[in-house]
């Protein structure tokens, strides 16, 4: 048979036993339109044991980064939560810590995440929506108040205006009496995926990254235990992305910004261990694990073969992980609770790091305390109900598995070679490629849907005609008023002309191209604003506009 | 009455940057048979109305998933009549509660779209209720 054969032992099966016992009508593949075989059998499988996977710990990670993974310690449960005015989301976050919460997330309202004060004409109907208004020092010592920041780990999601929020966090944390390097926690500011999937934007792609370049640099010097970035997918699936895009892009902007800070000189051993990950968890649980280990093996493969990484910490790709929003469904709401579930056991079985769970009224409204409660719980129950955590990537070695994450590793190469090819992810970017290809993606899905080659419960099929509303959290329009109030009040009184000399400081740092974050943590000392700081860029620097590709 | 084809304008309101959704929307308009006009992203109640007036359209889609609807649908109905404009129809989509739904329909949005919308739903209500305007 070896080196004559022209049908394996699996192709016999399928075209005899197979065949004759016949199969449903249905396209077998996954969410992302990955068409599967019926069987995995050895011969798919390719494996190498030291090379492809290796132990928990050992490079190339596939297994996990750590040696003793979740029987050393549990993942850290990190409910994202903000909204309305700081003392309210500090509210919410003392309530998820008494729940048995590890770790805390801060969601801020579009203004602050664009860069606009709460008094800004743009945020109006915006201030403390979508998540907490922060204006000012004032509001971020709000926001932490009790909480000692040298004590817990905080992940802050915010992009283009994160070089200021940052620097309130840690003059927050010198005014409690912690020093920046006891601070440890997460800031997302990854532009690039803002330009490819989130939009949320005010300079254009150069002086956007590097600005986060800036904030690689302060932080290796500064704040040693901050990450300055979290290279996330997530918000490209949530653009529509496939589980293969989310990866691939996600991992061409990790190397972008590697290539970056290498460029400013900085040491790859000093500034790789503190770059962490944040992706996706969709409905399709072997995909969404096999995508958790492909990027391991990848990252640890492009970091120590490409980039000539020595220490362990900069070759594993440590990661966050949040169950997917665009899965959520309006219809039939409380089935969330089943889906972010499933979502939630692929990402602990793909070793992620931290979590976040949706609650089942995301797709209405932010989460009342009662849905961000039992979002919690799922993963206490995965954690310890389910005893998925007694073993080390219990699925390692399933032959469908294996199969899949080699598959996911070729494909996401292929794309990432085609991103170079074009000259990098910031060509690429303004190309509009890696926009064009979710857009394509998010387009074939949705006609899968309309076309029921895809089943979303509830949605397309099993409908039920009447539906029991949930009680959903209504944000009280009276916040936006007194946060205005606040913030003019604020304006009134501070010192003027050390905000006006520290604002000129900044910008003299834009254009000299020394690092913005020193003075920015004295500007912001001074009570100067986001929005303030944030016209400096748009002054110095321009605004990007949305290219509105269809 | 003409029968020239019916231009919709499809806006995206609001500082977020889901613009998925509108995407969306517009690329199946299109494929409807509908002239499509794509503002993109971080458009003032101001922008859309200038380009409603701008690109002469019949209709405009408001996407918005920030919350801040019940501030921007009646700011673009206000700022449309303002400028002689009244009668583009305006219909939207979004992450939008049925109570407040209910109160953009009042206040003249002409339907509220909410997740689990086909794409298919929407065109057929554009080709039954959107006609070019005189």
């Amino acid at each position: 048979m070896r080196g004559q054969a022209v049908t394996s032992d699996k192709e016999q099966w399928l075209n005899t036993q197979y065949r004759a016992a016949g199969e449903r009508d249905v396209r077998f593949s996954t969410v992302s339109d990955l068409e599967l075989d019926p069987l995995y059998t050895p011969e798919d499988a390719n494996l190498n044991y030291p090379e492809a996977l290796g132990n928990p710990g050992d490079y190339p990670f596939t297994r996990g980064v750590y040696p003793s993974m979740y029987r050393g310690r549990l993942w850290t449960m990190r409910q994202f939560a903000g909204f309305g005015l700081a003392e309210d989301t500090n509210a919410r976050f003392r309530f998820l810590l008494k729940q048995g919460q590890t770790g805390l997330s801060t969601a801020f309202d579009m203004p602050t995440l664009m860069g606009y004060d709460a008094d800004h004409e743009r945020a109006m109907g915006e201030v403390g929506r979508e998540g907490v208004s922060v204006t000012s020092i004032h509001d971020m010592a709000r926001l932490y108040d009790q909480i000692r920041l040298d004590q817990i780990t905080t992940s802050m999601t915010v992009n283009c205006s994160a070089s200021v929020i940052l620097a309130m966090y840690l003059v927050v944390a010198e005014r409690q009496g912690a020093t920046w390097d006891s601070v440890s926690g997460t800031i997302q500011n990854d532009m690039l995926k803002e330009f490819i999937a989130q939009k949320e934007w005010i300079c254009p792609p150069d002086p956007s990254v590097r600005i986060v370049v800036d904030m690689i640099e302060f932080c290796c010097r500064r704040a040693p235990r901050f990450h300055p970035v979290s290279i996330s997918g997530y918000h490209i699936r949530e653009a529509g992305s496939t589980a293969v895009q989310e990866l691939a892009f996600t991992l061409a902007d990790g190397v972008c910004y590697v290539e970056e800070a290498l460029k400013r000189g900085l040491n790859v051993d000093d500034f790789a261990p503190r770059l962490s990950f944040f992706f996706n968890l969709h409905n399709d649980f072997l995909e969404e694990i096999a995508k958790l280990r492909a990027a391991r093996r990848i990252w640890a493969r492009l970091m120590k073969e490409r980039f000539g990484a020595k220490r362990t910490r900069s070759m594993t790709l440590r990661t966050h992980a949040q169950t997917a929003g665009v899965a959520l469904t309006a219809q039939q709401p409380l089935n969330n609770i089943a889906r972010v579930a499933i979502q939630a056991l692929a990402g602990v079985l793909g070793g992620v790091q931290s979590l976040h769970t949706n609650a089942m009224d995301e797709t209405l409204a932010l989460p009342t305390e009662a849905a961000a409660t039992v979002a919690l719980r799922t993963q206490q129950i995965i954690a310890e109900e389910t005893g998925v955590v007694n073993t080390i990537d219990p699925l390692g070695g399933s032959y469908a598995l294996e199969a899949l994450t080699n598959r996911m590793e070729s494909e996401a190469m292929a794309y990432i070679k085609r991103i170079e090819e074009m000259g990098g992810m910031i060509r690429a970017i303004e190309l509009g490629y890696p926009q064009q290809e979710i857009a394509e993606a998010a387009f074939r899905y949705q006609r899968q849907i309309e076309d029921k080659i895809k089943t979303v419960v509830g949605v397309n099929k099993y409908t039920t005609p009447e539906e029991i509303p949930l009680p959903t959290l209504k944000i009280d329009p009276a916040v936006e008023e007194r946060q205005v109030q606040r913030v003019r009040k604020m304006k009134r009184e501070r010192n003027q002309r050390a905000v006006k000399d520290a604002l000129k400081r900044v910008a003299e740092a834009c254009r000299c191209g020394n690092n913005l974050m020193e003075p920015i943590c004295e500007a912001v000392r001074q009570e100067a604003t986001v929005g303030e700081i944030c016209d400096v860029y748009r002054t110095e620097f321009g605004v990007y506009k949305d290219p509105a590709w269809i | 009455m003409t029968d020239r084809r019916v231009r919709i304008l499809v806006a995206k309101v609001g500082l977020d940057g889901h613009d998925r959704g509108a995407k969306i929307i517009a690329r199946a308009l299109r494929d409807a048979g509908f002239e499509v006009i794509y503002t993109g992203l971080h458009q003032t109640p101001e922008m859309v109305a200038a380009a409603a007036v701008q690109e002469d359209v019949d209709g405009v889609g408001l996407s918005i998933l920030s919350g801040a609807h019940m501030t921007l649908f009646p700011e673009v109905l206000r700022l449309l009549k303002e400028n002689n404009a009244g009668d583009v129809v305006v219909f939207g989509g979004g992450i939008i509660p049925p109570e407040d739904a209910q109160k953009l329909q009042e206040v003249g949005v002409k339907a509220v779209f909410t997740p689990g919308a086909s794409t298919q739903e929407i065109a057929s209500w554009v080709r039954e209720n959107i006609k070019p305007r005189e």
